[in-house]
Formats: C-alpha cells, structure tokens, sequence
C-alpha cells in the first residue's frame, strides 16, 4: 500500500511537471501582458492594462483580429464539409486503393508547415490566387480537414450500420437518411471539427504569412511587431489568441467526451 | 391465408462466391404468421434481408400482391423490419423514434403525433413517451421497436430474431405480445429465428432452412412429429434418428434392419422396395421405459449414460450394444419410478405408428 502511495505522488509531480513545462512560457506572457514595464525582467512592474489599451486602439490590429476570425470561421466550415463527405465514404463503402486514399487525405498535417506554406504560395500564385485573404482559407482547408474527418470518422465507426439500413427500411430516401440519421448522429462530432478546424487555423503561422499578402493574420501581425522592436501588446495579442484557441479545443474535447458518454448504449 | 401476398420465387443470393441462398421458392399468405428457422449462417436473415429490399436477389424473382420487387428500393417499399439490434434512433427520443417512418412519408406533424401516441399507448409504453433511448430498458426497446414499425400500418411486418437480447422471463411476454398484436391486427408477421421454442409457440407455419436451402415447410406440429428430412429431424432435436435396409414389406408397413435391430414402420404411402435404404425417427417423447424386456414389437436393450433435467421434464441419454445413441423425454414424476443410475439397465420400446419415415434423406 505504502509503495502504492509513493508512486502515486511520483506521478501526480510528474504530470505537474510536464504540464508546466507546457504551460509556463504561455503564462509568463500572460503575467508579463500586465505588466508596466516595456522589458520583461524580474522584478515585475506595477500591473497595468496598458498594452490592452494600446492593441485596443490600433486599427491594425483589429483589421488583423476581422482577417483571422474571417479565415477561421470559413476555414472550420469547408474543412468540415469536406471531413465529413471523406469519413462518410469511408464508413459507407468499400474500394479499391481505400487504404492509400484515407492515407492521402490524412497526409497534409504530416508535411513541414514551411514546406506546405511554400508549395501554396507557388502554387495559388501560379493560378494568380494569392494575397486575397481566401487564398489563406483554401490553404487552410486543405491543413486542417485532416483533423474534422479524424473526428468524424471516430463517430461514425461508434454507429451502428443497421441505423442508416433502418432509416430506408422506415421510409427514408438517401437524402432524407443523410439529413434526419447520419447528420444528427454526428452532430457532436461535427461541432468538435468545426471547433478544432477553427483552432487550428486562428493560430497558424506559416501558411498564412506566406499566402497572405497584405492581409494580415493575428498571427502573422505579431511576427511583425516582434521583428521591428520589443514591444508588451505583443503579450496581450498573444493572450487573447491563446484564449480564443484554447475556448475552441476545449469546446472540442467537451462535445466530442461529453455526447460520447451520453449515447453510449447501455 | 388463400391468396399469396409475396412469392419468392427460384430465389438465390450470392455473397460474391458464398452461396447464402440457393434458389429457394417460398409462398407467404396474406395474414399468418410464419417463422423461418434454421441454424445460423442458414439463409434465413438473408431471406428476409431480401424481402425487406435490403439485398437484392442474384437470381429469381420476388413478388408483393403480383408485382415484382426486386429492383424497388428499401424506402419504396412497405416491409418495416424490426431489428435483431433493434437500430433504435440513440439521439432521438421515443416517440420521435415511432413518428420517423411517418416524418418520412411526409405525413404532418399533428397526424404524426397522434397516431404515434396511439401506438405507444397500445404498446403499454405512454408513460415512456419524452425519453432518451438509452434510459429504456430491454423489454422497453422491444416495444418501442415495434410501434416503431407498426405505426406505419404494413400489411407485412418483418422480424430478425427480436427477442434474442431479452431474459427469458420476458421471452414469454413478448411472445404472448406478438401472436395477440398479430391476431388483432390481422396482417403477415414474418419471423425469423433460430429459437425452435419461439418458432413453434407462435407460428401458424414453420420453414426450416439449412445451408441455404428450404429443408421442410410445414405447422409446428408437422415439423415436430413428421420430419420430412434427417436435417430437419436433427435441428428439432429430442429425435432418434435409425437408418437400415428394407428387409421386409407388409400391408400395413415396413421392417427395416439397422444396427440395433430389426424395427417395424408403419407406411402411409407404398414409397419403399425391399432392399432400399431408410432411415426413420421416433420422437423421445414416445418411447417407453420398462425394466423387463417387454416382448414387444420394437424394443432395445439400453444402458443409461446420463441424463438431462429440464424443470418438470427430463431426457435421458441411453446407448444400446452397438454404441447408437438414444433419447427418451418423460416428466420427472413418472422417471422417479424407475430408479435409474448412469449404468443402469433399461428397455426402450414405442409403437410402430410411433416411428415415422423420413421421406428424403
């Protein structure tokens, strides 16, 4: 029992740590978001709301927060639309070259930010789409379906086939099933890509600042202040996305966890 | 029951090379209640896979009321099947459940909810009208299943082994539930199982399939008293099975020599030559016990190897000289007379219009 006890307050320290580790340096912007000093030394300054103030009443910034809520929201709804059209074939039929096919849709997450944010930027220019801010959408989509139809894909493996065959059996066409089965069925599911889709997207750097142009991203306007000076409304930026994104993946994991418990059959 | 409501026809379904089944031809009247049994693996959901439109016919023909229906899709068609899973709607409540086959023929949503409510009352579950799916128990499920697919008012209601999920106690219920609803509303009721038990309690006629093929169609009583086949004769169990020759022929019957002896058959028809294979069956349930040889026509010497209690009733598994297996069925009251002990002797005899001819083999 003893021992027993020891290792449990081993692992308790030991996830304390990581989550530390983990979250320290997000906390110290946020310490240092408040504070008066302009540098961020040891000790503290007086606490302030200054750099809110000052990020409040630049419209640059508040063009760049519009941009990124424009490219998220839109980048959640087509990534999910095509998320869940790939996991809905894949829970529906069978083909030939299944297997690399879901690993190609899976892939895009795998592929080095840069390397990504690169080939977009030849690519869309080529087509003479980059710079306009949907470019970001489009490349945005194509990051983070991955994730929307992981997600869904997990759900629809939960339902049970005969569900979809009922539906017809009482009456329902394809369509119908689609809309009054499959849809209401994934429905936690779906709101956890939209939110994950989202998340991802309002934090990325990389492809953004690549395709972007002159629309600027939250993202890419901190990489901007930071190269020019040092400057604490970077902090405050950061503590607002980091927020927002933090919101989207917990409102994520509770949709997915909380509807999972609930429909479980019993 | 004159007119036929569906008729398959040299009806076969192909599994890519799996045969599930082979050209079966099958007759369900308007208004009866029949059972398809068989083993698993059988046929018999695919059978009934494929009245409900879900599978389509590789070969032949399936009829409703003289029109053929093999192309029709399963939401053109009016064949509501109630699930082996039951396929509840998890994410809708219970009578959203029952009204979704009529939401689904457009049917408003007053109308809907009326005759929804209807049949949850019907079905003794009005009270559960508002819940989650999830917080039903099993018998609660079963009804909710059913007055999901009897809302839609079918002329023929297909069931996939309903009752395989529910204790036993509430098995009785529901079957008591069923051939009443059946009675009452007057239509088909097709019913697949592999429940011998639930099959003869509540059928007007059985089909036994086996291997893809129909083995015998026939009432209960047929089934269970005049095998047709050693297929059928084994899958209804309780059953001794004896194969021979033809030794003998006389007006009333045959002789047929096996390995445990010599045994008189009764005939009905003048099917058999001297000289030919048979094989015959007598149910366990009337064969005679007795300590003494009993000089009668049909009698073996046995050793009792074990016994089987069931409730009120027992069966005894005996083997005679040549190691051939026996089966007496008899109430527990009248076997405590005999006093038997694994290793005990006994004699067995039945009647000569006890045994019955298996007609094919």
């Amino acid at each position: 029992m003893n021992s027993n006890r020891i290792l449990n307050i081993a692992l308790a320290v030991y996830v304390g740590a990581i989550f530390l580790f983990v979250f320290a340096p997000i906390l110290f912007s946020v310490v240092f978001s408040f504070n008066s000093q302009r540098f961020p030394t040891i000790p503290l300054g007086s606490f302030s709301t200054e750099w809110y103030v000052k990020i409040l009443n630049d419209p640059d910034i508040w063009q760049a927060a519009l941009n990124s809520l424009i490219v998220s929201s839109s980048t959640a709804v087509i990534a999910t639309i095509l998320g869940f059209c790939t996991a809905y074939s894949d829970f529906r039929y069978n083909f030939r070259f299944k297997g690399p096919y879901l690993a190609l849709i899976l892939l895009p997450p795998t592929i080095p930010l840069i390397i990504m944010a690169l080939a977009m930027l030849a690519w869309l220019s080529k087509l003479g789409m980059s710079g306009q801010l949907w470019s970001i959408v489009l490349a945005h989509s194509v990051l983070t379906a991955p994730f929307a139809m992981a997600i869904i894909r997990l759900r629809l493996n939960q339902m049970d086939p005969e569900l979809e065959s009922a539906s017809w059996n009482l009456g329902g066409s394809e369509w119908s099933t689609m809309r009054y089965v499959i849809i209401p069925f994934c429905k936690p599911a779906i709101i956890s890509g939209l939110c994950l889709a989202a998340a991802v997207s309002f934090d990325e750097f990389a492809v953004s600042w690549f395709v972007s142009g002159l629309n600027k991203t939250l993202p890419v306007i901190i990489l901007e202040i930071v190269q020019g000076n040092i400057d604490p409304q970077v902090n405050a930026i950061g503590t607002f996305v980091f927020l927002i994104s933090m919101t989207l993946v917990i409102l994520a994991q509770i949709f997915f966890v909380y509807r999972q418990m609930k429909s479980t059959p019993t | 029951m004159t007119k036929p409501l569906v008729v398959l026809e040299n009806v076969q379904k192909l599994f890519d090379d799996f045969i599930a089944v082979k050209a079966i031809d099958l007759e369900i009247y308007e208004g009866e209640f029949l059972a398809i049994m068989g083993p698993s693996g059988c046929g018999k959901t695919t059978t009934l896979r494929m009245l409900a439109g879900l599978e389509e016919p590789t070969m032949g023909e399936i009829r409703m009321n003289d029109q053929v229906m093999n192309k029709v899709k399963p939401h053109e068609r009016d064949t509501p099947l109630v699930w082996q899973s039951l396929a509840l709607f998890p994410f809708l409540t219970v009578i959203e459940n029952v009204e979704f086959g009529l939401k689904m023929r457009g049917i408003n949503k007053l109308e809907r909810k009326r005759r929804a409510l209807e049949w949850l009352a019907r079905l003794d579950i009005l009270d559960f009208s508002d819940r989650d799916i999830s917080t039903l128990s099993g018998g609660q499920k079963q009804r909710v299943a059913l007055a999901r697919s009897l809302v839609l008012e079918p002329k023929i209601l297909l069931l996939d082994e309903p009752l395989s999920a529910l204790d036993a106690h509430l098995v009785i219920r529901m079957q008591a539930v069923l051939v009443q609803l059946q009675r009452e509303l007057g239509i088909t009721f097709v019913y697949v199982t592999h429940s011998q038990s639930e099959a003869f309690a509540m059928a007007d006629r059985v089909v036994i399939m086996g291997n893809g093929e129909i083995a015998q169609v026939g009432s209960p009583k047929d089934i269970y008293r005049s095998p047709q086949n050693q297929f059928v004769a084994e899958f209804v169990g309780r059953n001794n099975i004896l194969s021979g020759t033809v030794s003998n022929l006389r007006k009333s019957g045959a002789l047929i020599k096996t390995i445990s002896g010599t045994f008189s058959v009764d005939l009905k028809t003048d099917s058999l030559t001297k000289g030919q294979e048979a094989s015959f069956v007598i149910s366990a349930d009337l064969v005679h016990l007795s300590r003494s040889n009993p000089e009668a026509e049909n009698s073996v010497h046995c050793k009792l190897i074990s016994e089987e209690f069931i409730g009120s009733m027992v069966t005894l598994f005996l083997e005679d000289i040549s190691n051939h297996e026996f089966k007496v069925q008899m109430q527990e009251r009248e076997l405590s007379k005999f006093d038997l002990n694994p290793g005990s002797d006994i004699w067995l005899s039945w009647s000569s219009k006890s045994a019955h001819l298996l007609t094919v083999n």
